[in-house]
């Protein structure tokens, strides 16, 4: 990339400029000093301190935090399994149908998802709030911890696990001891893929909660319909922040893996 | 007293008839689907033998070996363990353990607590662990590596622990699946021996898998060479190069010349052929076949002379022709030779000595001629 055209100059400044300057602006409005949004009035972080003693955004985000928790807890653990399902046992009834089923959320239109979630919580009678939330979240997050670990475990060499079997390791030690170690990188960055949707989601959320689950993206929908306030704008900072960080800690733990794999692969042809 | 090649030990459980195998396949088939693997196979290993499955890919010989391992179940027959049928035994509980074509070391494990896996899944004490894995490095001379990762050891020495590993549970049997291919030809003969002493020394009994077949010369005391699933021959490497019992095998180890023809007498423990080559061999064989059928004779090149002037006796196993291609190898010259009915045989020559006075040289006339035991007919 040692010649930059004009072009490619320009190119490049419109395009960062289209994705990122509504989030600047958001962002550095949100330490104005003034109330209104869009008037410059020097900085300030008033904001922050006024978002702090907000009890109903701070309660929504308390409720945010735990269900993005539990749901990616789960969901990685259920995609880990489906990831397995998938790539071990190739041959199995209705394997397309189980993997057009794991895959279908990824593409799926949330309000779609949504809507069918809070049909079937209505249907069977299941009170919307906390647990309707979170098993919503696991329902879509799962999807791309599957997505993650499966494209981990196609490289995975299987000779190791039969070597664990060889030496004397029931099936489920093997998965403890040598399966779930090897990948356990890319179940990680599946588990922060998971947490990061789950904590703004907006469409889902919205179908499937209740009273007393309301979620922090929810709650400043529902405040800016009531008009923009820049304590939003300074709860929004704060969790573009807590996506950034948890999207470049998975991308770097994938980043990582792919690493140090190349440099054993590197050094096992440099062995022989 | 005359035998076939050169005897490395006394060691011949197989041609005593009271010996009992210490590993029988009984008739095994393995299926895949349409593919037959392994096609109704019976085979006998004895304890403490180095024993050789040889054989291009495909043959069955992997299969086989996952078959004794645990990984794949006979689709039928049996499969007799030290007297116990295996068949239905899971690999974590099988008295047996492999070592992988590809090593397959736990990435995330130090070289030693990969020596050490097997023996904490038996629940043995920690101290004794500690104790046997040592004992392991420096039998595999790797001490000062054990606290190393697999990706920082070189080929050679990633084999070492994968040896280790393999043999820290002293198991009955040990499996190697080509253990020496990842391997440079310098390092692989050094290892060959290795195994060898290895063996000897631990009194084990060691079944390899492999496709080729110096390394497995060199190493077993009886070879199997394998084709489409089944066994084609079981016998000693000298058995197998001198006396093959097969077109297959004959051209399957080491160089040969097939030469085609018709049996035209066959008494007092001697056989002639009329070969289509124009001339008659005359060879020593117990029983060969009847006059009249077919047969073939091979015979190897190192066994066959080159000469310019004709043998004294050129009425057998004598054969005029033109140097066609010299290969000159270094420890040896091979000769191609045209017979003059247009056939290519080869000749080898060791290169005894450095100068050589006169050689023969491209398109002149000479003989080839070998001896009455110098080959073997085939009776296919």
């Amino acid at each position: 990339m040692s010649n930059w055209s004009r072009f490619n100059i320009v190119s490049v400044v419109l395009g960062f400029a289209f994705l990122y300057l509504p989030i600047v602006l958001l962002v550095v409005f949100s330490f104005n000093e003034s109330k209104l949004v869009t008037v410059w009035a020097g900085f300030s972080t008033k904001w922050y301190v006024a978002l702090f003693n907000n009890q109903g955004l701070m309660d929504a985000a308390w409720v945010t935090i735990r269900v993005a928790l539990l749901s990616a807890t789960i969901a990685t653990i259920l995609g880990t399994m489906a990831a397995l399902a998938l790539t071990r046992y190739t041959r199995f009834r209705g394997r397309l149908l189980f993997s057009g089923m794991v895959y279908a959320p990824l593409v799926m239109p949330e309000v779609i998802t949504g809507l069918s979630l809070l049909l079937l919580f209505v249907a069977i009678g299941f009170d919307r709030g906390f647990v309707t939330v979170t098993l919503a979240h696991i329902t879509f997050s799962m999807c791309f911890v599957t997505v993650v670990v499966q494209s981990r475990l196609l490289s995975f060499d299987r000779s190791i696990e039969e070597a664990a079997l060889d030496l004397g390791a029931t099936p489920v030690r093997t998965f403890l001891e040598v399966t779930l170690p090897v990948i356990l990188p890319a179940v990680l960055s599946g588990w922060m893929l998971a947490l990061t949707l789950s904590l703004d989601d907006l469409v889902i959320s919205s179908f499937t909660s209740g009273p007393g689950a309301t979620t922090l993206p929810m709650k400043i929908y529902s405040q800016v319909r009531l008009g923009v306030t820049p304590e939003i704008n300074a709860a929004c900072t704060l969790l573009i922040g807590l996506v950034a960080i948890g999207v470049v800690i998975a991308s770097i733990m994938t980043k990582r893996r792919e690493v140090q794999r190349q440099r054993d692969e590197q050094a096992a042809f440099a062995g022989r | 007293m005359k035998s076939l090649g050169n005897i490395r030990r006394s060691f011949a459980p197989w041609t005593d008839p009271d010996a009992k195998p210490f590993i029988t396949f009984r008739n095994v088939t393995k299926r895949f689907g349409d593919f037959t693997a392994v096609d109704d196979l019976t085979l006998n290993i004895y304890h403490r033998e180095f024993f050789a499955l040889l054989g291009a890919s495909g043959c069955g010989k992997s299969t086989l070996l996952r078959m004794l391992a645990g990984f794949e179940r006979p689709t039928s027959g049996e499969i007799i363990l030290d007297g116990q049928d295996i068949a239905g035994i899971p690999p974590y509980k099988r008295p047996v353990n492999m070592m992988f074509q590809s090593y397959a070391l736990f990435p995330h494990m130090t070289v030693e607590s990969n020596i050490g896996f097997g023996l904490r899944q038996d629940g043995m004490p920690k101290n004794e662990i500690a104790e046997r894995v040592s004992q392991m490095l420096k039998l595999v001379k790797l001490e000062q590596f054990a606290k190393r990762k697999p990706h920082q050891l070189s080929g050679g020495q990633r084999q070492r622990v994968a040896l280790a590993r393999s043999l820290a549970k002293r198991p009955k049997v040990l499996l190697l699946d080509e253990p020496l291919g990842a391997l440079d030809k310098k390092l692989r003969e050094e290892t060959q021996f290795e195994l060898m002493d290895l063996q000897q020394e631990l009194g084990l009994t060691f079944v390899v898998v492999t496709h080729d077949q110096e390394e497995a010369m060199t190493m077993a005391d009886r070879i199997a060479v394998m084709s489409h699933g089944k066994v084609i021959q079981v016998a000693t490497p000298a058995e197998i190069y001198e006396a093959p019992n097969s077109r297959f095998v004959a051209d399957f180890i080491g160089d040969v010349n097939i030469l085609d023809g018709k049996v035209s007498a066959n008494g007092n423990g001697k056989i002639e052929l009329a070969v289509n080559e124009g001339f008659t061999i005359r060879t020593a064989t117990a029983n060969g076949p009847t006059p009249g059928s077919a047969a073939g004779f091979a015979i190897r090149p190192e066994k066959m002379k080159v000469t310019r002037a004709a043998p004294a006796d050129a009425s057998v196993n004598a054969a005029p022709g033109e140097i066609w291609d010299i290969g000159y190898l270094g420890d040896m010259t091979v000769f191609y030779v045209k017979l003059d009915s247009g056939k290519v045989v080869k000749a080898s020559m060791l290169n005894a000595l450095r100068e050589v006075e006169d050689p023969i040289s491209y398109d002149e006339k000479v003989w080839v001629s070998f001896g009455e035991t110098a080959g073997v007919v085939l009776k296919d």
